[in-house]
């Protein structure tokens, strides 16, 4: 049996329709391969559908410069990405390259990150992110009166922010115009590579492909194993709350706080080790709420209207695993955090990679082989 | 579209976009909004679009109104007082 799909198979079956795989199978179908991709249904935990929506480069990379210059790569190609998604599916993502802040809520936390952004400065010279004072500040975001506790943040003009619902929903528009299938319902049970193909069993039937890339997100580890793929992860839960929608104020987005394009404030963001459990609470919403309204005060005297809690998909060290199967040739993982940011190096350098067969001494650095070798003293 | 009810002797008189009109006690501020004739009581903040009062029971939010100058209330959650001053939500509202 098979899910009646292509006659003569697939190129490539993407494990993973959410912002990582359908970013990935996007590339690949941009390259001319037939390609399908598996996704669960509407219930799925789905990092895609819970995250902030941050384009956003001045807090990656700490330990891996590999993994800064990947992420600003990803940065730069946003633009030009956006704008092809948008104009092949006419869906807007509402992306705006607007820089992103840090906000420093007295001086200790100014020198603590003005710290921080020196030590990443020091590991690539490509990371362009300055301490600014309050006064620079309030000049850069005139519309928002800060609290008396804002002494500063931290600017990188390379950050920015778009919709990831409307992201979601334009790469798999772009995938059905790209002729690639795109089967929901239809999560992955089991994987087998037999004769040099793999063969992907679903609900739907089976899915047969000469190439296969996993983006499972935390379902990676599960099939990860029958392929001799890596999948060292880790879950962390992120909450966030949702206000009613204001007049826009705040075009420039920031670690805990960005106003979407329809005036909606959204607050973040915290991390709890609550293993699957994606549900919210009070004492952390309260927590995250009040240093909101100590940034912005005027924060306070709006409405929440809905609340939401996710889990963060990560590896050990928080930065990206791609790997290709020693025993298996031809299959691929991607696990990462940044789904969102990294969606346009994703489409472009890593499909590229995937589509010519190897990933290439570039990615070499984000291999799962990192975290066998003991660290030096 | 719809037919006023018969005015209650104990009616109460509310302010919508500054004219006075009578309402049954109990009645909800998006309802005083329609029984005073609003063909729409609020513009989209995302379209622009007029809108009007739709499920009259707190989930679509349709309704958001200027109460006593306290903006974006659900009118259809928010019982009507004598002397209430109702206005139209023009888009999203100030911070």
């Amino acid at each position: 049996m098979n899910a009646g799909t292509r006659a003569g198979g697939y190129d490539f079956v993407v494990v993973g329709g959410g912002v990582v795989g359908s970013s990935i199978a996007f590339g690949l179908a941009e390259r001319g391969r037939r390609v399908a991709v598996l996704d669960e249904g509407d219930r799925a935990q789905r990092a895609a559908r819970t995250n902030f929506g941050l384009v956003w480069v001045q807090s990656k990379g700490d330990g891996m410069p590999a993994y800064m210059r990947w992420t600003r790569r990803s940065a730069d190609l946003w633009p030009a990405f956006a704008q092809r998604l948008e104009s092949l599916t006419g869906v807007g993502i509402e992306y705006r390259k607007a820089g992103g802040l840090v906000y420093c809520l007295g001086p200790v936390e100014f020198d603590a990150r003005r710290e921080k952004v020196e030590q990443l400065r020091a590991q690539a010279d490509i990371y362009g992110t300055e301490m600014i004072e309050r006064a620079a500040l309030e000049r850069l975001v005139p519309g928002a009166r800060f609290g008396p506790d804002v002494v500063g943040a931290s600017h990188c003009p390379n950050d920015g922010h778009c919709n990831p619902l409307l992201l979601l929903k334009a790469l798999h528009a772009a995938l059905a115009i790209h002729g690639a299938h795109y089967l929901p319902d239809a999560p992955a049970r089991n994987i087998v590579h037999r004769e040099g193909r793999f063969v992907v069993d679903t609900p739907r039937g089976s899915i047969e492909a000469g190439r296969l890339v996993l983006a499972a997100g935390h379902g990676t580890p599960a099939l990860a194993d029958a392929i001799d793929l890596p999948a060292p992860m880790k879950a962390e839960r992120g909450q966030i709350l949702v206000t009613e929608r204001c007049r826009p104020i705040l075009p420039i987005p920031g670690s805990g706080i960005r106003q979407t394009q329809d005036g909606t404030f959204l607050i973040g963001s915290s991390k709890e080790k609550t293993g699957f459990d994606d549900s919210t609470t009070v004492a952390v919403g309260g927590r995250m709420a009040a240093r909101a309204i100590r940034i912005l005060p005027e924060l306070g005297g709006i409405r929440l209207t809905r609340t939401w809690g996710g889990i963060r998909v990560l590896t050990p060290d928080n930065h990206p695993v791609y790997a290709e199967s020693a025993r298996c040739p031809g299959a691929f993982v991607a696990i990462c955090h940044s789904g969102i940011t990294l969606a346009a190096v994703h489409a472009a350098d890593l499909a590229e990679a995937i589509s010519g067969g190897a990933l290439g001494p570039t990615l070499e650095a984000f291999h799962a082989r990192r975290f066998h070798v003991p660290k030096a003293a | 579209m719809f037919r006023k009810p018969p005015e209650a002797p104990d009616a109460v008189l509310v302010e919508v976009e500054g004219r006075p009109v009578r309402v049954p006690p109990g009645a909800s501020a998006a309802a005083a909004a329609l029984i005073a004739g609003l063909a729409s009581t609020r513009t989209s903040p995302v379209t622009g679009e007029p809108r009007a009062p739709y499920c009259m029971m707190g989930v679509c939010f349709e309704c958001l109104l200027v109460i006593d100058d306290e903006p974006s209330q659900q009118g259809c959650m928010v019982t009507v007082r004598p002397g209430m001053r109702i206005r139209r939500q023009e888009g999203a509202r100030e911070l």
